[in-house]
């Protein structure tokens, strides 16, 4: 039993350092990528809805163990107002410190989960049409 | 440290999938895995189908990485990993979820057509987790506090039998719906239109409860507890624990109440018993109550202070940064209505519609609701019933004629009794998000 379990973990090991050795780039976004283009279509996770990129990782441990993606992907804050979320979270609600992580988070949050100007009154979207 | 480790199945069960042995306490012992997906996306495998798959085997593969501080997570919580809109037990299927943890779902304003909006379609908005295995049979409800003459317990067969019933239409409205529309947006659940109903509540007077066990002079406030969990699993936190003045809880609509609309109130809209406070921020209307306190002070309980339910005491430019101090409580909700017939997306054939809906003013009644088909140009003013009761909506309806094809939007506009009406863009701003009673609009095209 031991034994097979090592030889699993050891698989597990291997694997994973073959999958870093021959996409060492596959983490970090180069200048290119990090352009506002790319925000047009950012991919989507189907089983969160929120927006996959390096640090999405770090979202699902730190946020989603607790409560609803929903919550971060209806809400709409500056870098400021995401930080103050989250103080509120660690002040009041039994949520642990990022420590390091924390500027990368927060970096993730103001960019896809950014205000955008919506005047005093937006136009009516109209989810479908249909005959009466 | 073990986990259960769970997640939903598209029924909605909760299913149970695996315990793994896995050590997880630390993040950078698992960093490696981080690196593996990504090769995986690179190469174009099917994420969707890996986390599926991998939902199916063990902890660590499950999620393709570790719960990072996952020792502090409370033993009986569920990680939130998988989402899915399952439907809510009892509630229609149409209605939105904002979120799943803690619930909150809103109704679309085409099901809220209903004069006595029924228990499938009204809105739920939790702050915690609804008490499990409830047991009507040995639930009580406490009534206390400084102002108190004297502390008493009731079951629920005493507060039927020694109090007299009372059956009225109230409405109950988040604070925060319409938060969605606010600009700079203001945080929490995005409520669009429907977090607003209006059912027909049987309980008893509150105020013939605490008359019974004593009222001293000195009473300023009662406050509610509820059995609901904190999301954090902390049983020592609450949720949530609001109130109102002892003026507003003696009025003779406030009730104690046990069933909605003739059948035992919804889980997750405060089965067995809970306070209904018409008119006023729903937060004040407890859920699950076993405990009131008559206060001589301001209730202090969590969500009372600080900014919550709360809006600047003076008016603020949209965006300002206000002092807690500077924030009042939230009482009375706004004039508001709702266009409820037909659903917005409405191509007519013909140039004529019926319209209807409802219009509710907090603690006032609505005066006239008027319509407008050239963006508020000029005004039409439609039917409007009396309300059932005090602090029950009112219905109103009209009949359109357009004079001639194109787009149009129909706009209603309700006006209380003291003559305030709704804006017709959005209202003061406010850092959380309240009180915004822009008026309804919905989209029309004529062939």
């Amino acid at each position: 039993m031991k034994i097979k379990v090592l030889i699993i973990l050891s698989g597990i090991i291997i694997i994973t350092l073959l999958a870093c050795e021959t996409e060492p780039s596959s983490v970090p976004l180069t200048e290119e990528e990090n352009t506002p283009d790319t925000l047009a279509v950012p991919e989507v996770n189907e089983a969160t809805g929120l927006v996959m990129d390096e640090t999405f990782p770090l979202i699902i441990a730190h946020c989603t163990s607790c409560h609803s993606a929903k919550l971060i992907t209806q809400n709409r804050a500056t870098r400021d107002g995401w930080a103050s979320m989250i103080d509120w979270m660690q002040a009041t609600q039994g949520l642990w410190k990022f420590d390091d992580h924390e500027p990368q988070i927060l970096d993730y949050l103001a960019k896809y989960y950014g205000p955008t100007e919506s005047g005093r009154r937006e136009n009516l979207a109209v989810e479908e049409w249909y005959e009466l | 440290m073990f986990f259960n480790f769970f997640t939903s199945s598209p029924k909605g069960e909760k299913l149970k999938i695996a315990k793994t042995p896995f050590l997880i306490n630390d993040y950078q012992l698992i960093f490696p895995f981080f690196s593996y997906i990504y090769s995986m996306k690179k190469k174009q495998l099917n994420r969707r189908g890996f986390m599926q798959r991998a939902a199916l085997t063990t902890f660590g593969t499950a999620i393709g990485m570790p719960i990072v501080f996952g020792r502090y997570l409370p033993e009986n919580l569920i990680p939130v990993i998988l989402e899915k809109d399952f439907p809510i037990e009892g509630k229609h299927p149409d209605l939105v979820l904002l979120n799943d943890r803690p619930v909150n779902a809103e109704t679309p304003p085409h099901l809220l057509n209903d004069s006595i909006t029924p228990a499938d379609k009204f809105f739920i908005r939790n702050n915690g987790l609804p008490p499990e295995n409830v047991n009507p049979e040995t639930w009580t409800l406490t009534i206390d506090g400084e102002s108190a003459k004297s502390t008493r317990s009731f079951s629920l067969a005493a507060l039927k039998t020694e109090f007299k019933e009372y059956t009225y239409q109230l409405v109950l409205e988040c604070g925060g719906n319409g938060r969605a529309e606010f600009n700079p947006p203001a945080k929490g659940n995005q409520w669009t239109t429907g977090a607003v109903g209006c059912a027909a509540w049987t309980g008893i007077r509150l105020a013939d409860v605490l008359q019974a066990v004593g009222i001293k002079d000195d009473a300023v406030y009662i406050g509610y507890y509820g059995k609901d969990t904190h999301l954090s699993g902390d049983k020592n936190k609450q949720p949530i624990s609001r109130g109102c003045p002892i003026a507003k809880a003696l009025e003779p609509e406030t009730l104690i109440a046990w069933s909605m609309n003739g059948e035992d109130i919804p889980l997750h809209n405060g089965y067995p018993l809970r306070l209904v406070v018409g008119g006023w921020p729903a937060s004040c209307s407890g859920k699950w109550l076993e405990r009131i306190s008559i206060r001589n002070r301001i209730h202090d309980g969590p969500k009372m202070g600080g900014q919550a339910y709360r809006v600047p005491c003076e008016a603020v430019a949209p965006g300002t940064k206000v002092a807690d101090e500077e924030m009042c409580i939230i009482e009375s909700m706004p004039v508001k209505s709702l266009i409820t017939y037909p659903k917005t997306g409405a191509i007519l054939n013909a140039r004529q519609l019926n319209i209807n809906g409802h219009a509710w003013a907090g603690d006032l009644k609505v005066k006239r609701v008027d319509y407008s088909i050239d963006f508020g140009q000029t005004w039409q003013t439609a039917q409007l019933s009396p309300p059932a009761n005090r602090l029950a909506w009112q219905d109103f309806s009209a009949t359109i004629r357009f004079p001639e094809p194109g787009y149009y939007e129909v706009w209603a506009r309700a006006t209380d009794e003291k003559g305030k009406a709704q804006p017709m863009i959005l209202p003061g701003w406010n850092p959380k998000g309240y009180l915004n009673n822009a008026c309804h609009r919905i989209a029309v095209r004529v062939k």
